[in-house]
């Protein structure tokens, strides 16, 4: 038994020691070329020889005005936040009426959510162009949050339902026996055990919107409401001769590794939202 | 899909119409907390692809608006009659099967992993989160940035020709596409394959074992049986999401040399050429492949979309 047990402790170390290689190595390559001055960006090793944070640098100079990155990456949070919090809102209503209320036509709004899910959104694309041109929402913000929106309700319906569900709901008539109010009973009893899963939806959905680009290339033509995935696609170098590769692994680094610390603060909820009404039980 | 909270918290000896009444009254409260949602996912759905519709079935150029006229299928006959749209076709297809066949191999061997392992699942499944949380553009820089011959490390790895210029061929940028987005979204398919491998109850294991059962056939006659639903909604979904596929060959070629996808196809003709009639029946075509598909696992396969989830 000695013997076997040394063997499969070193075939799981391998095995782990894999997995966290392949999910690392793209992350730390992105860091290390930022930090690479450009007279060595050719020089193929994985490990910076020498540290500049020029590319950082370059990112803001100029201020709002002339800084390539800052009024994307302020699009990119006001766009994700309002549509986060809007579609938290909408969604929560639903959740709470689906996981709670009997009524006929719930079946065909999870349905029709998880149709959505599926939808391809290139097909709404062209509309969306040619309307929002006619509408004004062409290059807007709301001409963002819109489609954005539209696309993270499923998504947040699914989890919330999922999480509403185990809640024991009878705690909140418990509540009104031993003389709470109804508000109360809801605020001081519902609402603290929703909360866990409406954070969780919240975090889904706002990385959602982050991480569009198919909307954010198409619906956009200037700074004003590109948002950092389109405005990293359109990035130029310095001048004409020199790639933008220094500067795009810079503000790539720059969007990556917040969102990575707060998806590895909230792993257990992440987990839990992702997988949530993937299996009953 | 059962309700768990008391649906009517009246207690049985309620009159029969005040009862009906709750019902109503809860019905109502019901439609209303639902439709500001509907009636949102509805807005950029339906109204956009009956648009669509429409749009097929003219010719319709944004560079000479005078020129507007109704086309029919004519719209639909160009792009069917085209090599480059089957070429695109041919290219998603392919994309898609590739990627999520050695996507469900490698969720599955990590599901196991966090599944199974002694020690050190905090530790996996921290890093499958990593590629979850970065921005798909962002993982296709990272992907090009590696394998580009001018500052990539790849090249200079043993056993690798230092020559090689990845995005020089069809077939070799799209090993590099395919590695890329298996790297962004097989941390999703190990979760909801992990998430159908926790329900399999342990004793079933043992008692195989006590059979004499190998590893592999407790793998074969236990966990694939009955990880047969979840496996069928992580493939639904994440077959659905490969044939959209566009952020990353966007990023590392803009479908050149023959490495287009339709959805980049779609966007060529809607948002560079401004053939709002041609580009939209591409979307039209794209809409019936996506429901096809659909179509293909439920009925074919029998995939129970009642235990599904939307992607994330």
């Amino acid at each position: 038994m000695e013997h076997r047990d040394g063997r499969d402790y070193a075939l799981w170390s391998i095995a782990i020691l894999l997995v966290v290689i392949f999910a690392l190595i793209p992350v730390l390559w992105l860091i290390s070329i930022s930090l690479k001055p450009p007279a060595e960006l050719a020089d193929q090793h994985f490990i910076p020889s020498s540290i500049s944070f020029d590319n950082y640098k370059s990112l803001f100079e100029g201020g709002i005005s002339d800084s390539p990155f800052i009024k994307p990456l302020i699009n990119s949070i006001g766009i994700a936040l309002i549509t986060t919090v809007i579609s938290i809102v909408l969604a929560s209503f639903a959740a709470y009426a689906i996981a709670r209320l009997e009524f006929p036509g719930k079946r065909l709004i999870l349905a029709g959510a998880l149709a959505i899910a599926m939808f391809p959104p290139i097909s709404t694309v062209g509309p969306l162009f040619d309307m929002w041109r006619a509408l004004h929402l062409y290059d807007t913000w709301l001409g963002l949050i819109i489609p954005y929106l539209t696309f993270s309700l499923p998504l947040a319906i699914y989890v919330l339902v999922a999480f509403f569900r185990e809640i024991p709901w009878e705690l909140e008539q418990a509540a009104q026996v031993d003389g709470a109010t109804p508000f109360q009973a809801f605020t001081k009893v519902i609402v603290p055990l929703a909360a866990p899963g409406v954070f969780t939806a919240a975090i889904l959905v706002f990385i959602f919107c982050w991480n569009d680009f198919l909307f954010a290339i198409s619906l956009t033509s200037s700074d004003a409401s590109r948002t950092v995935p389109a405005a990293l696609a359109f990035f130029t170098g310095e001048s004409s001769f020199t790639a933008p590769t220094g500067s795009i692994a810079a503000a790539a680094v720059v969007v990556t590794v917040p969102i990575i610390i707060f998806v590895l603060i909230f792993q257990r909820r992440i987990v839990a939202g992702l997988t949530a009404g993937a299996v009953k039980g | 899909m059962t309700v768990n909270a008391p649906a009517n918290p009246n207690p049985p000896e309620a009159a029969p119409t005040k009862a009906s009444s709750r019902t109503r009254s809860e019905r109502k409260l019901a439609w209303m907390l639902c439709a500001p949602a509907v009636v949102a996912m509805l807005l950029v759905t339906a109204y956009p692809i009956a648009y669509a519709v429409v749009l097929s079935l003219q010719n319709v150029d944004l560079r000479f608006p005078e020129e507007n006229s109704f086309a029919g299928l004519s719209n639909y006959a160009t792009v069917l009659t085209s090599s480059l749209w089957w070429t695109d076709v041919f290219n998603t297809v392919f994309l898609m099967v590739t990627t999520v066949a050695i996507e469900l191999v490698l969720g599955m061997a990590i599901a196991l992993v966090m599944h199974r392992a002694i020690f050190g699942r905090g530790v996996v499944r921290t890093s499958v989160l990593i590629p979850y949380g970065i921005i798909t553009v962002v993982a296709a820089f990272a992907w090009q940035f590696a394998f580009a011959p001018e500052t990539g490390f790849v090249n200079n790895l043993p056993l690798i020709s230092d020559e090689m210029d990845w995005f020089g061929g069809r077939f070799s940028s799209f090993a590099v596409i395919i590695m890329a987005e298996v790297w962004k979204t097989t941390p999703f398919m190990a979760l909801l394959l992990l998430a159908g491998l926790v329900t399999i109850d342990d004793q079933l294991y043992e008692a195989a074992r006590v059979d004499g059962a190998s590893a592999w056939q407790r793998f074969t006659r236990i966990t694939l049986p009955l990880m047969k639903p979840a496996i069928l909604v992580a493939l639904l979904f994440r077959t659905l999401d490969a044939f959209r596929v566009f952020d990353t060959i966007f990023i590392m070629t803009r479908g050149a040399l023959e490495t287009e996808s339709v959805s980049i196809l779609g966007y060529n003709q809607l948002i560079s050429r401004l053939n709002l009639g041609l580009g939209s029946a591409v979307s039209v075509l794209i809409f019936i492949c996506v429901f096809l598909i659909a179509l293909l696992f439920v009925r074919g396969f029998g995939a129970k979309l009642d235990e599904g989830r939307p992607g994330g």
